[in-house]
């Protein structure tokens, strides 16, 4: 029964990939080791694309994969498989979350985590920022530092950063803009 | 059930937008759930994903799980992470179904980068509003910087930053409590 197996192996990697979507990489290489149900080569077809469509990107590789197993119900069986853990472990933690809210000890651990979660973000929007506004393959290539970065790109980062502070406007806006811009501008 | 379909809505149109992973999604979280609709604070939201870093699981839908709970228990928290992952199963399959080489079409790499550079621009936006919630002295300023560049630099786990955070957190508050208390004495 293959949807059972499905949800099986998903529902493994939900549990047990922890630190979000690209964690569950190894596991996903894993599982075309062991089962065969797709190629390495699939696994980099399937990671430019979840990259490149919205969505978080390890729900995007359960589908993918998923679909390309077993169909539209595959697809779905997948996803799902991936997300139980999450719900069940989520919500057993929000009960005691609850539970210990305004305890001293607890405020005192969150004072401490949220500084080190803005790094974390920071430390991700490096990464974006490396992966948007230079191009490391042509420096490689070159080891010219005029080629290190891209010129017209980073002047947008700066014009749409200045736009996001001064209009505040709904995040979506600004990804739309981008695309068209991306488009007409050939970046 | 309005607000558990509420809880669906805005959490499909967050999986709708978002692209990248679980901190690419923050921005648009901050958005809708935060100024919108008021479900949670900002240091709420930092919380959840301080926990979500932990635990197993895709971030973002732990995020949208916890937010779901936070507001309607566990049907909550099952619509909202229902949400978020709908557009995914829409998207992807329609994708693998009819577009075949999507990812190597010109029009797809040029919007994306275009989208990559504003994606970076908004995550630069979210982490200066961070850095006003989170970093208020000068440990919480040591500890933000040394996550940042201990993760940038290294392969660490960053389980590993957020538990030594929330343990010198706690120390941290705990000896300067003390030390209030010795002054309140005198």
């Amino acid at each position: 029964m293959i949807y059972l197996r499905l949800f099986w192996e998903f529902f493994k990697i939900g549990v047990f990939a922890v630190g979000g979507g690209m964690a569950t990489l190894p596991f996903l290489q894993d599982l075309s080791a062991r089962t065969g149900w797709f190629t390495s080569s699939f696994i980099t077809d399937m990671v430019a694309i979840s990259e490149s469509t919205p969505g978080p990107i390890g729900i995007n590789m359960a589908t993918y994969v998923g679909y390309n197993v077993g169909g539209v119900p595959g697809g779905i069986i997948a996803t799902m498989g991936e997300v139980l853990p999450a719900i069940l472990i989520v919500t057993t933690v929000s009960i005691y979350l609850e539970k210990f809210r305004g305890n001293k000890y607890v405020d005192y651990a969150f004072y401490g985590m949220r500084p080190a979660v803005c790094g974390l973000i920071a430390a991700a929007g490096w990464e974006i920022i490396k992966m948007a506004l230079l191009r490391l393959d042509v420096f490689q290539a070159t080891h010219q530092i005029t080629d290190l970065v891209a010129p017209v790109r980073v002047l947008y980062f700066v014009l749409i950063f200045l736009s996001i502070r001064k209009f505040k406007k709904h995040p979506v806006l600004y990804i739309a803009i981008s695309a068209v811009v991306g488009i007409l501008l050939r970046f | 059930m309005k607000e558990l379909l509420d809880l669906y809505t805005a959490f499909f149109k967050m999986g709708a937008v978002t692209f990248g992973g679980g901190y690419a999604m923050l921005p648009i979280l901050q958005r809708e759930a935060v100024e919108k609709k008021g479900w949670v604070t900002n240091e709420e939201v930092m919380d959840f994903y301080a926990v979500s870093q932990g635990l197993p699981g895709i971030i973002a839908v732990n995020v949208a799980v916890f937010i779901g709970y936070h507001k309607r228990k566990i049907a909550g928290g099952i619509a909202a992470a229902l949400g978020v992952v709908s557009p995914c199963l829409i998207i992807i399959m329609t994708i693998a179904a009819f577009l075949a080489n999507f990812q190597d079409n010109a029009y797809v790499k040029h919007a994306f980068a275009g989208i990559s550079i504003c994606v970076a621009a908004l995550i630069l936006n979210t982490v200066i509003g961070l850095w006003k919630k989170g970093v208020k002295d000068s440990l919480t300023l040591v500890l933000c910087l040394v996550t940042f560049i201990g993760t940038v630099l290294t392969d660490l786990s960053p389980i590993i930053y957020v538990v030594a955070s929330a343990l010198l957190g706690i120390a941290f508050m705990r000896s300067r409590e003390k030390t209030a208390g010795k002054e309140e004495v005198k």
